[in-house]
């Protein structure tokens, strides 16, 4: 830790530091429809608004979709807005998460990770923001309810910087209803680390302006005579927005470091003794993960654990380097890619490519709708695993699923 | 930030039994909290996942480690079972899990050998029940057993003291209230009786 | 040369006539005002002006009578359909 700060630690649960994280980043207006196990997220928030505790505006809408409406316009006119919701809700909402970041505003979301129905199941699974990977959005991923804290507030950083919105996930119930120890930044700490938020784009009645019409699929000259970017250059920007934001992000956790103590970067590597196996998870499995590494390691197999948290931008580079001495590649996915594999098993079979690293990769598919997902079966799977390797080094097309079919 | 796994030191992991609206999640997050004063870095208080109603059978989990705890499944093998409704015990469920040497602490009229329950584990009964009443500890027509039996809790396990506990009942409670739930917590400890 | 110096991120112009192009070519149908009916031409009073408030592409003045620029008006006949008093019918574009 850089610095010893005198510590503020409370119990709470995920869905409260969340909360006390969006107030903390003074955020000016929410737009929220309740969803479990969102829900008290939004309560909570709502109670700060009503008590007079932050001075924003809470805009109680009649969907999700039009909460982001809400959003993405208060951002437009200069306003640092905040989101929640999960499941159904993010489902409901998606045409407008690709109008924020296609409009490059620095919206927050706080997605409680829930299952999608049919049927209907309100636990966590992560297919819910899993499903929104390709709309442009930043997603980050915590493993406890101090990652949420922090998240939420880094995520403006980034967000306010790059210009692009930011998903911080974290799962239904296991963190959002779980209690834990977590320590509140003092107000001061984030002011000087959170700056006022500044709007690229300003509605001024003086100087109209035209946000976001239908725009040609070829540049064009505007009115005014300048060159204006067509479609395809606005996508493009967005793109380079994202691969750009890993230094952003990284330089945002290092700076969070600098002020609270608490050091973060894209991904959580657990190296283990130069470990040849690596047992890959995101979210709150990520920590059950390490009791189960610790658990091989009890029986001499040595196990590392990379814990994913940027999922967007996917941090390849840095994933190529924490697996660079593996030689199985052990992944838990609590989504699927149906008629594919999960999700991020599929991102670290493409950071691989044409490596050096010829590691066979095993994917586990565990814990959708809320599925109990113990250390022990980590463990079993990757004995499992490893003993898969002695019939072949070949990667499998598909996934393994841990259920009892 | 990197984290240490807490193996070697496995956390105690208690389960909560009582019905929707008897308080067995507040309990499990009174423990834990009471813990953390305690010293104790790693604590984790849950809920049931999922659906709750008024009535219906809960459960809740508290974690108790000197290091932070990552496990983030449910409590398998209970170090303590706590029952706010001894007639949850007819469910197989409820003591599923309990080890050797483990606590059952039931809010019961009956002492610990009169409870018809076989295990390897020790047994503490106290009729919190009664005490609340006696109290007028009662909202809504609904005896509220979730502090008292707490009483019962600390006698038979010691996770944590009585000044600690009231430590952390007087930052969660409101004046008008507290006081009543220290006595009953008080009154609980006094009665209970424990069978190892 | 690229688009790289417009240093927009999102999809952001001046509003301005003719920012869709040569609208006028669009016109299959052409608006004309009667200015014995249209309101600020009888009164002589800069008034109503409905249809410079409704045109989309913002090709009518408010002067008196109200003036159309052909080059830009698309034809949709926006003008014709709010006017309280009908003094703008649309007119078949070959007759003009
Ligand atoms: S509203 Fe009238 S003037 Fe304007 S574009 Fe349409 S037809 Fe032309
Ligand atoms: S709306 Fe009709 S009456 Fe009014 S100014 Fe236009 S043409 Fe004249």
């Amino acid at each position: 830790m850089a610095i010893q700060k005198k510590s503020n630690i409370h119990i709470l649960d995920g869905n409260q530091a969340a909360a006390i994280a969006a107030k903390l980043s003074r955020v000016q207006v929410i737009a929220a429809y309740p969803i479990t196990p969102q829900t008290p997220l939004t309560e909570q928030l709502s109670q700060y608004v009503e008590a007079g505790e932050l001075q924003a505006e809470y805009v109680a809408v009649e969907s999700e979709h039009s909460a982001m409406a809400v959003c993405t316009s208060a951002s437009l006119v200069g306003a640092r807005t905040f989101t929640a919701t999960s499941s159904h809700g993010l489902a409901y909402m998606h045409e407008m998460l690709h109008w924020a970041a296609g409009a490059r505003l620095p919206i927050v979301l706080a997605c409680v990770n829930r299952a999608i129905g049919a049927p209907w199941n309100v636990l966590n699974d992560q297919q819910d923001s899993i499903s929104q990977r390709d709309t442009g959005w930043i997603q980050i991923y915590c493993r406890n309810n101090q990652e949420i804290m922090d998240t939420v507030i880094q995520a403006y950083r980034i967000a306010e910087i790059v210009h692009v919105p930011v998903m911080v996930c974290y799962d239904g119930y296991i963190l959002s209803h779980t209690e834990m120890p977590v320590d509140i930044p003092d107000q001061k700490d984030v002011d000087r680390y959170l700056p006022p938020y500044k709007p690229h784009t300003v509605l001024d009645p003086a100087n109209p302006k035209n946000y976001n019409l239908v725009t040609l699929a070829n540049p064009r000259v505007g009115v005014d005579g300048k060159l204006c970017h067509g479609y395809m250059e606005l996508r493009y920007l967005l793109q380079e927005a994202l691969q750009n934001s890993r230094e952003t992000i990284l330089q945002a956790g290092k700076e969070f470091n600098e002020v609270f103590g608490r050091d973060y970067a894209n991904m959580f590597w657990e190296d283990r003794e130069d470990a040849e196996i690596i047992i890959v998870a995101m979210g709150s499995l990520a920590m059950e993960a390490i009791v189960a590494a610790d658990m091989l390691r009890e029986e001499g197999i040595r196990v590392g654990v990379l814990g994913l948290r940027v999922f967007r931008p996917f941090p390849k580079s840095d994933v190529v380097r924490a697996l660079r001495k593996s030689k199985l590649i052990v992944v838990f996915d609590k989504n699927i890619s149906y008629g594919s594999e999960g999700a991020t098993c599929s991102e670290i079979k493409s950071a691989l490519y044409g490596t050096y690293i010829n590691a066979s990769i095993r994917n586990f598919i565990v814990g959708l709708g809320g599925r109990d997902v113990k250390a022990r079966e980590l463990v079993d799977a990757t004995r499992k695993a490893i003993a898969s390797l002695k019939e072949t080094v070949i990667n499998p097309d598909y996934p393994e699923w841990i259920c009892q079919i | 930030m990197a984290q240490k796994s807490s193996l070697n030191n496995r956390p105690l992991e208690i389960r909560w039994h009582g019905r929707g609206g008897q308080g067995a999640i507040t309990a499990a997050k009174i423990i834990a909290q009471a813990a953390y004063v305690k010293g104790y870095q790693g604590v984790t208080a849950a809920p049931s996942f999922g659906a709750e109603r008024r009535g219906a059978p809960v459960s809740a989990s508290t974690r108790i480690s000197h290091e932070p705890v990552l496990v983030v499944s449910q409590v398998e093998n209970p170090d303590i079972v706590v029952v706010l409704d001894h007639t949850l015990l007819k469910y197989p469920d409820v003591t599923q899990g309990l080890g050797k040497n483990g606590w059952l602490v039931v809010n019961s009229p009956l002492p610990p050998k009169e409870l018809g329950i076989k295990g390897e584990f020790n047994i503490a009964t106290a009729d919190a029940t009664k005490v609340c009443q006696d109290l007028g500890l009662i909202v809504a027509g609904l005896v509220i057993v979730n502090t008292a039996i707490l009483g019962a809790v600390i006698k038979a396990t010691r996770i944590v003291d009585l000044p600690t506990l009231e430590k952390v009942m007087r930052e969660r409670f409101s004046n008008s209230t507290v006081d009543i739930n220290l006595a009953a917590i008080n009154k609980t400890h006094e009665i209970t009786k424990l069978a190892k | 040369m690229g688009t790289r110096e417009c240093n927009h991120i999102c999809d952001e112009s001046s509003p301005g006539i003719g920012e869709a192009g040569i609208t006028g070519e669009w016109r299959i149908v052409v608006p004309s005002i009667d200015e014995k009916k249209c309101i600020p031409a009888r009164s002589n009073k800069p008034t109503c002006f409905l249809c410079w408030l409704y045109c989309p592409e913002a090709v009518i003045t408010k002067g008196i009578p109200p003036s159309i620029n052909l080059e830009y008006c698309k034809g949709c006949g926006i003008c014709s359909q709010v006017c309280p008093v009908q003094a703008i019918t649309m007119l078949p574009e070959e007759k003009m």
